[in-house]
């Protein structure tokens, strides 16, 4: 497709149900949450891919599946060629090396009672790599890349700022070598000046070491500026795909286009004359998602025809994949949605 | 012109801790007319919170203001009685939390907790009381009011449990409405619904609204005047349309340059400002923001800057930045 060679990961067809039990002694099964309810991704080597979407849409599901931490449902998962959607936590050992988490909390992804030296070193005393002295040497090699002090690892974490438990947080994942990092919303619990440091830090990692990131994130500006692509996902299932810059200029499934509407931009004068296109009530339940299609319900542009009858399958259009029945015609503007002013 | 509805004047606020003493808020000043939304904006630990809860006289314990006035249509605030507090919050300025779930009570129905601040201030029978609660639940957009008021908070939604609060807030018409954080917890999308509601009230009413956020575009979207806090004191301030056009301060420049934006290019260079906030158990004596500034100097750390006249606006700094250097580094590095 890119000439990048084959992907770095697949998923197909991914489906991660929670069960729902009931009663004490019984515990009969009467439901599932439907976290992820049938998600295709790739991810090619040396890209970010955004993942962004509300909160409960099933999107820190699907990257802690992808690195095998939740079993899925159905599905299966392809990584450099190899399918790991069944490997045992022997055979998956291995391959966690290449693959690591940056979590969202600084505060409660760190253990306060060990020093950043332990924090930092335990991927390599775990995976038994190197003597004690060079655990130590790579501890700080690994500290200053992520900028840093050196006096850093006999310290503890509760010495440090949200901005450096983050990057404490990333030095632990890049230990071992990893090629492939899920960060999961590693700035949206840092103040906006500190987020802008972070992000400039993943971006020269990426650089330096040839990272793949999957970075899931709610936050669509800051998803945008560090995404070759951006998938977005609605109740469990992927809506649409699309390079990063694209997506932005030129969405095409109604929850992008409203979700991009939603967003308020930092200038007053923008900001006053922009109508926001709003989408009615609350996200629906997981457990007992719409029928057909899943944004139906709250869809500004929904049509009597189709849209509560037929689900949307993914297809390509104009460059993205997008899973709505009336994409051209929105695009076109033949379909209106129900607009109200932001004055 | 005419007398301003709240007036602010060197407002310090202490806490006193196990640690030390922390100068939360350092003397601040500013005024709001009946009718106006003035944002607060700054980054956490700021004390743009501690000056609303001063405001409403519920600041936590170990926290007392120590110095300067405030006057709400020319009573002073802060030679109340307790007896006369209680009468005045909620009735004349009420609050809007960040977290609606914490802070509505779970025991007790959505219902009951708005009756509870109408019976407070208003003397109202028991049945103009119910029937004023389904009309603020109906008001602020909660379907099927009436069978809703019924319900507990755990029963609500994030975007409805924060609509509720609206509720409470509105629930005696007051003339101040302090909302802190009110959409930070919230989705995208319910935040563009809460904030439409908010400006439909607000505009409605005429009512005063000063809104606490760290989101600049929020703030952008919904308020006349902005003020910018760090460390305790207001930076700059004026109207929202030349602070965001060409901000003076340094740390309202670096803020404007730190976030991404979705209407320019996707390659626009992130400037982080270097640095963390000062720790704030130090009484300032120098520019709170200087070490961590591009433009500062030496006589940056000798003195605290006061607020004065640059541009259109007002700054609180020696060496403010160029008025064009916004405008300038915006457009830079799009791809």
């Amino acid at each position: 497709m890119n000439g990048l060679g084959p992907p770095l990961l697949e998923a197909r067809d991914l489906r991660v149900w929670f069960p729902i039990k009931s009663g004490i002694v019984l515990d009969r099964h009467v439901g599932d949450v439907k976290a992820v309810d049938g998600v295709d991704l790739t991810v090619w080597r040396g890209e970010t891919l955004g993942l962004v979407g509300e909160s409960g849409c099933g999107k820190s599901t699907v990257g802690r599946t992808l690195l095998r931490l939740y079993k899925p449902t159905s599905g299966r998962i392809v990584f450099d060629e190899r399918d790991i959607t069944t490997l045992s936590d022997g055979q998956m050992r291995p391959i966690r090396r290449r693959m690591q988490m940056v979590f969202q909390d600084p505060y409660a992804s760190l253990n306060p009672r060990h020093s950043i030296g332990k924090i930092v070193g335990e991927p390599l005393r775990v995976h038994g790599v190197g003597s004690r002295r060079e655990t130590e040497t790579r501890v700080q090699e690994l500290l200053s890349t992520v900028g840093l002090p050196e006096d850093a690892a006999n310290r503890f974490p509760h010495e440090f700022s949200g901005g450096q438990r983050q990057r404490i947080g990333l030095a632990r994942a890049l230990a071992l070598n990893p090629e492939f990092l899920v960060c999961d919303e590693p700035v949206s619990a840092l103040d906006v000046s500190i987020q802008a440091q972070i992000v400039n830090l993943m971006e020269e990692l990426q650089e330096k070491l040839g990272l793949t990131y999957l970075f899931i994130a709610h936050d669509l500006a800051v998803v945008r500026h560090i995404s070759t692509r951006i998938a977005v996902m609605y109740l469990g299932k992927i809506v649409e795909v699309a390079p990063a810059d694209d997506l932005y200029e030129n969405p095409l499934h109604p929850y992008t286009i409203t979700l991009l509407s939603a967003i308020p931009i930092p200038d007053p004068a923008i900001e006053r004359r922009r109508s926001a296109i709003l989408v009615s009530g609350d996200l629906p339940s997981p457990a007992n998602p719409p029928k057909a299609c899943r944004f139906h319900t709250r869809c500004p542009f929904v049509q009597p025809t189709r849209c509560a009858e037929e689900e949307p399958l993914l297809r390509e259009l104009e460059g993205h994949v997008v899973a709505c029945h009336f994409a051209e015609k929105i695009k076109a503007g033949d379909i209106q949605p129900v607009t109200q002013s932001a004055a | 012109m005419t007398e301003p509805l709240l007036d602010v004047d060197s407002l310090e606020v202490r806490f006193w801790t196990r640690r030390g003493t922390v100068y939360a808020v350092n003397g601040i000043s500013f005024s709001l007319n009946a009718g106006e939304t003035l944002g607060i904006v700054g980054e956490s630990g700021c004390g743009k919170s501690v000056t609303a809860l001063a405001l409403m006289g519920i600041l936590p314990r170990a926290g007392r203001v120590t110095a300067g006035t405030a006057s709400y249509g020319g009573r002073d605030l802060y030679t109340q009685s307790e007896a006369e507090w209680q009468r005045f919050r909620g009735k004349e300025i009420a609050m809007i939390f960040q977290d609606p779930m914490t802070s509505l009570n779970p025991v007790l129905t959505v219902g009951s907790q708005l009756r509870e601040a109408i019976e407070a201030h208003l003397d109202v029978s028991k049945k103009e009381a119910s029937d004023r609660v389904v009309e603020l639940l109906d008001r602020v957009g909660i379907p099927q009011a009436r069978a809703r008021a019924k319900d507990y908070p755990h029963q609500f939604s994030g975007g409805m449990r924060q609509r509720a609060m609206i509720a409470i807030a509105l629930a005696c018409e007051p003339k101040v409405i302090i909302a802190d954080e009110p959409t930070t917890a919230l989705d995208v999308t319910i935040q563009a619904q809460i904030l439409d509601l908010l400006r439909d009230l607000v505009d409605e009413r005429g009512t005063a609204l000063i809104l606490i956020t760290h989101d600049l575009g929020v703030v952008a979207g919904m308020c006349e005047r902005v003020q910018v806090m760090y460390a305790g004191t207001v930076v700059e301030t004026g109207d929202a349309v030349p602070i965001f056009a060409s901000p003076r301060h340094p740390y309202t420049l670096g803020l404007l340059q730190s976030v991404p934006r979705l209407d320019t290019g996707r390659r626009q260079a992130l400037q982080p400002i270097e640095g963390a906030p000062p720790n704030m158990l130090t009484e300032p004596v120098s520019c709170p923001f200087a070490p961590r500034c591009r433009y500062a100097q030496e006589d940056c750390l000798a003195s605290v800057p006061l607020l004065r006249s640059i541009g259109e606006q007002q700054a609180a700094c020696f060496h403010p930045a160029p008025s064009d250097e916004w405008a300038r580094t915006r457009l830079q590095g799009v791809a």
